[in-house]
């Protein structure tokens, strides 16, 4: 029987994908042998014509890493599609937007206007900006179009299943594609992480308390982190009651708090909002009927960018998706 | 005229694209590298809480993530104007190092080195990191993989993962080291060192004794008369976590030596419409276009231009092999491009021994690890000397500590003039007449993989080898010729 064939391909990515797939060390040659990759950019020459001339979903599976932001992104992943039986949104940029989808609180204007005229380092009377189309005196030279808006992947294409986390761990992976060789796959639309909160699985789960209360907000560098107890009880915002497990608890174990790479747990549309709410309901729960408005509005205040700190790698899978831009 | 794209396809309009340009001799006009890329951090990290900038900043580049963070938790230290304890500081530059080791013995293995070890003239098949295992034999690949894989155990248990570490905070780190934890470093900088005297002594196999190599090396199509610019300790000598910044001009004389804080009256950066990335270059020289030379602000960053701007190396066999170094190819500085690899080596070997050395620290196990900042933030400058070369983070802050003003320079736009120069020149020494030979792709690609250059990680292609295709193209823009390695 024949392997089947698979691809890799990256968006508007870091590469950090591409490096947590080597960090699997010696399983990757497990891998190699048992499927045949038809398509892996940062390791394979590609051909683009190759893959038009493939039969529609002749790829048993494409592995999609990155968020949609150019024109080229979008034809390529719309082509991996149709050729493929199953796409797989692979970390969090294409599964939520990820860290390039704050992007959205902007535009291409402002991010303009900002990288190339205000920057203190840059020298440019002339307001020069980068163009789609330059004319040289050799000739002329085109860029891609930089799209206002940060795009997943599912907002761009049909996607079957969905591998979290900024980077997605090496033992998720293998269980992904252990479940696609033998064909034991959950239902479409799945991601494949364990449907728990982090908070489920944490090893400080002990010593959070019953009932949360925060009567201040303290950010990470305003106390000494105990590095066994809660965050949260310890006032420290931790986005682990509104985020999925999976990730092998990376973050809490280097004493640092969750900040929800691997998006939320089914049924949960929006994962800013639900963090929101998480938050609202243990703020000054203990003497909250009295405390004045002052008192409240300071203990709200204490939670520093909330809108970054909730929607940090999930903004562009949002319902708000972007900042209106006046 | 005629027009020849190189486009790497493995990036499709990804990040990074050389245009050539022939004239109607058929010579080359002018060649260029375009960044077709961007993504902003500079404005959407506005309104963000300064502390978070160690764990937004990392997902700029999945390869060299560390480096950002570092920056990012200097700047911080900066911000608050908070000195981090003892131990942090060991902590965090035991980390530091281990990174550079681990990316360092990637590049040269993977990406750079099968230039070298395999041969420039191999067929392209060969000339992967499969090339260069068969070349130096089973046991030396297998080694390669036991030594990233140590090194970025490392990284895991200071960073928590090493794609994306978390520790850094102002005034410190997150994480105390346990005993058992010291043990596992100790024997990952023991294996690093060996492995890096291992590299050396391959490189002096393979590269040095063969001629043709070192003609290559020393040759003029991959050489620049540039500034150097790197970060020195107080005694000029190479470091990669901390130190002021020093610049050499290109006779080797000390041009400036400055503090980061002070980086403005120093770095400035040009901007073209035809592409994404800016150009620094030196403020009190100018900038006078893509050119070498005392009189061009261009200057370089990375591995040579670090040594070319210290006056030694602060571990001993480092340093052994960094006389050797100056004492082969004819004293400093040295501008050949193609020395950066060289470079690179000696410097993994230091990164290995100062990591063997922190592990071996009293303090690098103390639960003495965060210093709480008490003033109110303002403005923070950091500066690491990431794998790439210098890498600056700037913030502004308001007076609860969230960004009103980001600047980054990261370490490539530093090298993106030289990085330019050295595509064109290498362009314009091998197009003669209208003839494109096919060697040409690797030998273009040589003189900008040597940088290391990371846009994005865009030429971080694993085995050493970016698939790559020329187009050639007459003045009404038909298709005359492709070539394409496979």
């Amino acid at each position: 029987m024949a392997k089947p064939k698979v691809a890799f391909y990256w968006c508007a990515s870091c590469g950090g994908c591409e490096e947590t797939v080597v960090d699997l060390n010696e399983d990757i040659l497990k891998v190699a042998d048992a499927v045949d990759i038809v398509l892996w950019p940062v390791a394979l020459d590609f051909k683009r014509k190759d893959i038009e001339a493939m039969k529609d979903g002749e790829i048993a599976v494409s592995f999609i890493n990155g968020a949609v932001r150019l024109e080229e992104q979008e034809e390529m992943v719309k082509l991996l599609r149709q050729k493929s039986g199953l796409v797989v949104a692979f970390g969090a940029c294409a599964h939520l937007g990820g860290i390039p989808g704050l992007g959205n609180f902007w535009n291409r204007d402002a991010i303009f206007q900002r990288v190339y005229k205000e920057v203190p380092t840059v020298e440019n009377p002339e307001g020069t900006v980068p163009q789609q189309k330059t004319k040289v005196k050799e000739g002329e030279l085109e860029l891609p179009e930089f799209y206002d808006t940060v795009k997943t992947l599912n907002q761009t294409i049909d996607v079957d299943y969905y591998l979290p986390g900024c980077p997605p761990p090496p033992d998720l992976i293998m269980n992904a594609v252990n479940a696609i060789l033998k064909g034991e796959l959950p239902e479409k639309g799945a991601v494949l992480a364990p449907n728990k909160a982090l908070c489920d699985t944490c090893p400080r789960a002990e010593t959070k308390p019953d009932k949360l209360s925060i009567d201040e907000v303290k950010r990470p560098w305003q106390i000494k982190l105990d590095p066994e107890k809660c965050f949260l009880a310890q006032g420290v915002i931790c986005m682990g009651p509104a985020t999925r497990t999976g990730c092998g608890e990376t973050c809490i174990r280097a004493n640092q708090p969750c900040r929800g790479c691997f998006g939320p747990v089914d049924g949960v549309v929006d994962q800013g909002a639900k963090a929101l709410s998480m938050v609202a309901s243990i703020l000054g729960v203990e003497g909250e009927e009295n405390m004045t408005e002052e008192e409240v509005k300071k203990l709200i205040d204490g939670i520093a960018d909330p809108a970054g700190t909730v929607y940090r790698f999930s903004l562009a899978s949002s319902l708000l998706r972007r900042r209106r831009m006046e | 005229m005629k027009k020849i794209t190189i486009d790497p396809i493995t990036r499709l309009e990804g990040h990074g694209k050389i245009e050539i340009f022939l004239n109607d001799e058929g010579n080359c006009e002018w060649a260029t590298l375009q960044i077709p890329e961007l993504r902003g951090f500079e404005k959407f990290s506005e309104g963000r809480a300064a502390e978070e900038m160690p764990r937004i900043t990392t997902m700029i580049c999945g390869v060299c993530p560390t480096a950002h963070h570092m920056a990012a938790t200097k700047a911080l230290d900066d911000l608050w104007k908070v000195e981090p304890t003892t131990a942090a500081k060991k902590i965090r530059e035991l980390m530091y190092n281990a990174f550079q080791a681990e990316d360092h013995i990637l590049h040269f293995f993977f990406l750079g080195g099968p230039d070298f070890v395999v041969g420039p003239q191999a067929p392209a098949g060969e000339r992967n990191v499969l090339g260069v295992i068969a070349k130096a034999g089973l046991e030396a690949g297998g080694k390669v993989i036991e030594m990233r894989k140590r090194m970025r155990n490392v990284l895991r248990i200071i960073g928590g993962k090493p794609v994306m570490p978390t520790c850094g905070l102002p005034g410190g780190v997150s994480k105390q080291i346990s005993e058992d934890e010291r043990k596992t470093i100790i024997e990952a900088g023991e294996y690093g060192v060996d492995f890096c005297k291992f590299a050396l002594s391959l490189f002096d196999d393979i590269v040095l004794k063969n001629k043709e190599y070192v003609d290559l090396v020393t040759g003029d199509v991959y050489s620049h008369r540039t500034y150097y610019m790197g970060l020195v300790d107080e005694n000029n000598k190479v470091n990669f976590y901390d130190g002021q910044i020093r610049v050499v001009d290109p006779n080797g004389k000390e041009f400036a030596k400055f503090k980061v804080q002070n980086y403005l009256d120093h770095i400035r950066e040009h901007v073209e419409p035809w592409t994404y990335v800016r150009f620094s270059y030196l403020k009190k020289v100018g900038w006078k276009g893509f050119v070498d030379g005392e009189e061009s602000g261009v200057f370089r960053v990375a591995p040579l231009a670090r040594l070319n701007v210290s006056d030694g190396m602060a571990t001993p066999l480092a340093q052994e092999a960094y006389d050797k170094m100056y004492e082969t190819l004819g004293g400093k500085p040295v501008h050949s491009t193609l020395a950066f690899h060289w470079a690179r080596l000696v410097e993994a070997l230091y990164a290995s021994e100062r990591v063997l050395e922190l592990a071996n620290d009293p303090d690098i196990t103390s639960d003495d690890i965060v210093n709480l900042p008490t003033e109110t933030p303002k403005e923070g400058i950091g500066v690491v000397e990431a794998p790439r070369g210098t890498l600056i983070h700037h913030y502004q802050t308001d007076d609860q500590g969230i960004l009103t003003g980001v600047n980054l320079i990261v370490a490539t736009q530093n090298n993106s003039a030289a990085i330019n120069m050295s595509v064109e020149k290498a362009a314009k020494a091998l197009i003669k007449k209208g003839n494109v030979p096919d060697g040409i792709l690797n030998m273009i690609e040589m003189a900008f993989r040597a940088y290391d250059p990371c846009h994005a990680c865009a030429t971080h292609s694993l085995p050493g080898m970016m698939p790559l295709e020329v187009s050639v193209y007459d003045s009404k823009g038909e298709l005359i010729k492709r070539l394409r390695r496979d």
